[in-house]
């Protein structure tokens, strides 16, 4: 079964490399700076020992203050897993940097999230309607749409 | 190849969405049940009785239904088709892939927005006389769903219903029992009305 890493251990390791950019690291978890995300992701797929070439899916919930987007991170050399978070406080203007770049697995749940939750991620290639139809209005799964 | 290549062209899902958006525009009532005709008391029974009978019995012994089974009460209408309950003792276990050999659409299933102009596509294809039961709380009103942004309120929006079968989903013998009402009304339809 693939092993969670725990969250502490690597907050350390990332310390080092990426100062600040870890908020809080739970049990299997880290939460990261928004504009820091890409770096660290960037780190986690490439670094030898972690090795993170698969993403598992992406999430994204509206919790009112903020959003909140998931990665879910496993690594096929090491069979090890990581949850990455990443919150999005902008209500107007959400806007978060794609993964597209590092695990092409993004792509069709990028643009679902940016369709229903209206989260832009810079650098897509091809960010648009997925699930709704071109010309619909609004977000439905942001809590106050309707 | 380059990445751009690996997707959809902007002008198709424009069309897309501005269809949509215009059936969505055009169906905001629903289209009343064609049944008027079943009043006409007068008008049948003179000259072409015996034609309507013949054509009638033809029609309603062999019908056959059309794939439109975008949910889960599809389920019930597989398992009517199935062994147990068996709709080929009215000639009906031939269910057509293609819209130009059947003549009953079940619509087994909640319909969206996204999906409707694809059935209305299907409906029209069909050739004359055709025929619609609206199966289940979804097909009939848009069911639990009915508020959703996405979900039409009723298939009665885009194509004209002949029988509604209400139901969560409804039983097989529900469905029997509404092909039974649908049959009722084929052999009273008069060729007489056939213009309408």
């Amino acid at each position: 079964m693939t092993t969670a890493l725990a969250g502490a251990k690597l907050a350390k390791q990332l310390e080092k490399k990426f100062p600040g950019a870890v908020i809080e690291a739970g049990a299997d978890s880290l939460l990261l700076k928004a504009d820091q995300l890409l770096a660290v992701a960037e780190y986690l797929n490439t670094a030898p020992d972690l090795a993170f070439d698969y993403l598992n899916y992406v999430a994204a919930t509206d919790y009112y203050d903020y959003f909140e987007v998931v990665y879910h991170l496993v690594s096929m050399k090491h069979n090890h897993g990581l949850v990455l978070k990443v919150r999005c406080h902008d209500r107007q203007n959400p806007s978060l940097p794609s993964v597209t770049g590092l695990w092409r697995g993004a792509d069709f749940q990028e643009r679902e999230i940016f369709d229903l939750l209206g989260i832009s991620f810079e650098g897509h290639p091809n960010l648009r309607h997925i699930v709704l139809w071109e010309g619909f209005e609004g977000h439905p799964l942001r809590k106050d749409f309707l | 190849m380059e990445i751009e290549e690996l997707y959809s062209r902007d002008d198709v899902d424009e069309r897309e969405g501005r269809q949509i958006n215009e059936l969505m525009a055009r169906s905001q009532t629903p289209i009343p049940d064609p049944d008027d005709w079943l009043d006409e008391e007068l008008k049948r029974n003179v000259l072409v009785t015996s034609v309507d009978a013949v054509l009638g019995w033809a029609r309603r012994t062999s019908l056959w239904p059309v794939f439109c089974f975008p949910a889960c009460c599809a389920f019930e209408l597989i398992t009517t088709a199935a062994s147990r309950f068996d709709i080929s003792r009215f000639g009906m276990e031939i269910i057509r892939a293609s819209p130009r050999q059947g003549d009953l659409m079940i619509t087994a299933g909640t319909l969206t927005w996204k999906m409707a102009p694809q059935v209305k596509r299907i409906y029209d294809q069909m050739a004359e006389p055709k025929w619609v039961i609206a199966m289940g709380a979804c097909a009939i009103s848009g069911g639990i769903f009915r508020s959703s942004y996405s979900v039409v309120p009723g298939y009665n929006r885009i194509i004209p219903v002949d029988v509604y079968l209400p139901g969560c989903p409804p039983r097989p013998e529900a469905l029997l029992y509404a092909i039974g009402l649908i049959r009722k009304k084929i052999s009273q339809k008069s060729l007489i009305q056939e213009g309408k």
